[in-house]
């Protein structure tokens, strides 16, 4: 059992809900007001956490965003586990924009991170457990008992020496007048019903009827929809535009020009897209019309070849690399990605003269709806944020620049009218915020024994954070963390180690994407620690296995994931084995690929198997479906995705050019979870980071040859096999 | 004006003809459960059966469905839906969700032809649905786990 006492600023507040009940939120005043004055009548109050009506339903408030990661169930169990609920009479509910509802690190209401979980675990377990108080010392009151003398099961307080019972519903008016405690009191672990279960996901039913409501199915009463023309290169703007043969179209309403471009404004999605291919539009190309992949990625080796800003530097990496017995050197590129969730971009605006409301799938809903009130001319309270379930995030739809909420303000602004601002694939695809294009390049020095004694690692790629609100963070600290982020911290024990960093300035927007830095470094420092446990003429595994011994979470992961495929055997005959281990979002996941590859280069992923350490566990079968999830995604990145750039142009620009891993693609995947009595951490991107290069070094160990490009094209798979 | 039959329902509408069905559901009779996913056929969010037959109806002109019978799912009910719905259930399918109707009507045409279909047949008759959640291991069991179920239905 732990207590807590609530902190100074944060108060839990309780009032009888209307038509009677109990409702309990968790205000953060921020002018020092008294408490009383903040209290508002329960059905305008914007802090409410949860909510016990009279016949004991259990409504709790989740103010992360839904996109698939089951933060619909994970939150709720947090404040049940606490409250000790009857399970089946709790139900989630999305919560509004406000104070109460940010993230308890990062300040503004975000999902993000992978820190649901771990950002909400005792705030929400407070919330529960405070409730769980007040509704005990209403019991004792009626029955005129100690306290100590109640406890809970599933909903109901039971006095112990009577047997009496009453439940939640029962008490909740009661509990309302009780004062909120000062303190409360957390269960033991040991004591955990709810948490640790795999408890069914709220949101499956609906979502497998069809009646979910994501952002593109919400309707208004006179709703139109727009679709945009925006420029065809980044950093492009409009130069001048005809509209008549679009304004011709039928269902077509207005033409628009906005800051990102044109709109169409109609009365259906067809009429708005057949607008649009109807439009003439003169292109001002901005400042680099002829950008390349290729341009790039020669800028980028050329800089490799320089020293950058220095991030990590332990021991003399110099001195050790010229005393090295052996030394290697490795080039690991990997391209621009696009998030492409399966629901593409959208947003609906129906703006007022001094109000607008918003429905959209957001990650970043505070980020948003202050950028919308500024497109807006309005006070960010004037706006109302409505979040929709998100077909897909990614990070996709936690835009630094709110771009597709702004946009559709633009719209709605222009157009005078309710606007559903709908993204077409080759929109999504060729709309930019990519994972930036990276350049790494490795030196790596062994000892006679073959043990490694230097590692530079030099990284070469657009920093996701410049230009964004979160650029103070580059100051601090002199660079972009999250362009090295599982570089610079690289676990294995290596006396000298450098890691410095280019950060290139081009027009292509760039973002965070699953896992973000660790989606490019995972890759690289698990391939590259291969190649060198192959140039020493060590096993791979057990290589690690010894550079990993001050770090106990990366080797259970290692050595579970070892026995979980069987590493000792040799694979079946064809079959390469590959292993991979990374730290990422405060939780350590290692995989094991099996592949084979035909003559014709095509690599086929038989099995993956994935250990994960993510600390204390709130619903296995949701970790397992993040770690299947991630897997999924990074085998994506590793065998298919490409952005590429030829004259400013991107070339893809749909699920063709753009291809993912498909069912006929999808390998069977075991999961194990490594029990851990640890603070919980990430689960929804940490599973992304090891696949590539498990993936690549189960083709060396297949092949012989060494993949160091994403994606692992047949083409790439057949010049790496003549090299090698 | 044009007559479509959906869901057991005649409707009149006055669209272009050439609209793609997709948006006829979705905007002109708020069946909003059929997504659109990419527009060209590629993902199959926008999976409909057309006379029984799972159809894309992103690139599905209204015209051409005249005189036939178009089942979306919020149509789609009976055994079928409810052993594929326990089933996708049961296997904690969904993750974000969007691609889901989709891949539910593909699996409901799949086990209609193939009513016990084996891993290659439910990779081959599912290949053209996209899930960026990655849920295909689960679809994979679910669909098993719904062949099960509907075959010891009808032998008990």
């Amino acid at each position: 059992m732990r207590d807590i006492e609530l902190r100074r600023r944060e108060f839990l507040l309780a009032s009888a809900a209307v038509g009677g009940g109990l409702v309990l939120g968790f205000y953060i005043p921020f002018t020092g007001a008294p408490i009383a004055a903040a209290v508002e009548p329960p059905e305008l109050q914007p802090n409410a956490w949860l909510k016990i009506d009279e016949d004991g339903r259990v409504t709790i408030t989740v103010a992360k965003s839904e996109m698939g990661q089951g933060v619909w169930t994970s939150m709720p169990m947090l404040i049940a586990e606490e409250l000790d609920a009857d399970w089946s009479l709790v139900r989630p509910q999305q919560s509004a924009v406000a104070p109460v509802y940010n993230h308890t690190v990062y300040g503004t209401m975000v999902t993000g991170g992978s820190t649901s979980v771990s950002s909400s675990w005792e705030q929400l377990r407070t919330v529960g457990a405070a409730a769980r108080q007040m509704l005990i010392a209403a019991a004792a009151r009626a029955w005129e008992v100690p306290v100590s003398e109640c406890r809970t099961e599933a909903g109901v307080v039971v006095h112990q020496a009577s047997g009496r019972k009453l439940g939640y519903g029962k008490l909740s008016t009661a509990a309302a007048r009780e004062p909120v405690p000062a303190a409360v009191t957390l269960k033991d672990p040991k004591d955990f019903r709810l948490i640790g279960q795999s408890l069914a996901r709220f949101d499956s039913p609906a979502k497998i009827r069809g009646t979910a409501i994501f952002g593109i199915d919400v309707q208004l009463p006179g709703l139109l929809v727009a679709v945009v023309a925006r420029p065809p290169v980044f950093g492009g703007k409009v130069k001048s535009f005809k509209a008549d043969q679009a304004k011709k179209i039928s269902g077509v309403k207005t033409v628009v020009e906005i800051p990102s471009g044109v709109a169409v404004v109609a009365a259906d999605f067809y009429s708005a897209q057949l607008g649009r291919e109807a439009l003439s539009i003169e292109w001002d190309l901005g400042p680099e019309p002829q950008l390349s992949s290729a341009g790039l990625q020669q800028e980028y080796r050329e800089l490799g070849r320089q020293a950058g800003t220095v991030v990590r530097q332990d021991g003399d990496l110099e001195s050790a690399l010229k005393q090295a017995a052996q030394t290697l050197a490795a080039e690991y590129e990997v391209p621009y990605l696009a998030h492409a969730p399966m629901e593409p971009l959208n947003c609906t605006v129906e703006l007022g003269t001094n109000a607008c409301e918003i429905w959209t799938g957001s990650q970043f809903q505070t980020v948003d709806r202050d950028a919308a009130a500024r497109a807006a001319g309005l006070k960010p309270e004037q706006v109302t944020f409505n979040t929709t379930f998100l077909g897909g995030g990614f990070g996709r739809r936690a835009n630094p620049a709110s771009d597709f909420v702004v946009e559709a303000v633009h719209v709605a602004k222009a157009a005078k009218a309710p606007v559903k601002t709908i993204w077409t694939r080759e929109d999504d695809i060729r709309g930019g915020w990519y994972r930036p294009l990276w350049y790494s390049r490795l030196d790596g020095g062994l000892d006679a024994a073959g043990r490694p004694v230097a590692w530079r690692h030099r990284i070469v790629g657009q920093s996701i954070m410049r230009g964004t609100p979160f650029e103070a963070s580059i100051a601090a600290t002199g660079f972009d963390g999250t362009s090295v982020e599982g570089a610079m911290d690289l676990p294995y024990t290596i006396h000298n180690l450098a890691v410095d960093l280019h950060s290139p300035v081009h027009t292509v927007p760039v973002q965070w994407w699953r896992s973000v830095g660790h989606s490019h470094t995972g890759f690289v420092v698990e391939s590259f620690i291969d190649e060198l446990a192959h140039a020493a003429g060590q096993d791979p595994y057990l290589y690690r296995q010894g550079l990993l011994t001050k770090h106990p979470r990366h080797l259970g992961v290692l050595e579970r994931v070892a026995a979980m495929a069987g590493w000792q055997q040799p694979p079946a005959k064809g079959r390469g084995r590959g292993l991979a281990v990374h730290k990422s979002f405060g939780s350590y996941v290692a995989q094991a690929a099996e592949v084979s590859v035909d003559d014709k280069g095509r690599i086929t992923v038989h099995r993956v198997f994935c250990a994960v350490d993510c600390g204390r566990v709130v619903n296995p079968d949701t970790i397992a479906a993040q770690m299947e999830s991630g897997i999924i995604f990074g085998l994506s990145a590793a065998l298919f995705g490409a952005i590429t750039l030829k004259d400013g142009r991107v070339q893809q620009d749909n699920f063709d050019g753009y291809p993912v891993v498909r069912i006929d693609d999808s390998p069977p995947i075991e999961v194990q979870i490594i029990e851990s009595s640890e603070k919980p951490s990430g689960v929804g991107e940490p599973g992304v980071p090891p696949v590539a290069a498990a993936v690549g070094n189960a083709v060396f160990a297949a092949t012989g040859a060494r993949l160091r490009q994403l994606p692992m094209t047949p083409e790439r798979v057949l010049a790496a096999l003549q090299k090698g | 004006m044009l007559t479509i039959h959906v869901n057991g329902q005649s409707h009149q509408l006055d669209v272009a003809p050439d609209t793609p069905l997709l948006w006829v559901l979705r905007e002109h009779l708020q069946l909003v459960g059929t997504k659109f996913g990419c527009g060209q056929a590629l993902c199959g969010a926008c999976t409909v059966h057309v006379d029984g037959e799972a159809t894309r109806s992103c690139v599905t002109p209204v015209k051409s469905v005249v005189g036939k019978k178009v089942v979306t799912i919020e149509g789609l009910s009976g055994e079928l839906m409810g052993s594929l719905e326990a089933a996708w259930v049961a296997e904690e399918v969904p993750q974000c969700g969007y691609c889901q109707p989709g891949q539910v009507m593909a699996a409901a045409a799949l086990l209609v032809q193939t009513p016990k279909p084996t891993d290659a047949e439910i990779d081959n008759g599912m290949s053209g649905n996209i899930c960026r959640c990655g849920t295909y291991p689960r679809i994979r069991r679910a669909i098993h786990r719904a062949a099960r179920e509907r075959n010891r239905g009808r032998s008990s």
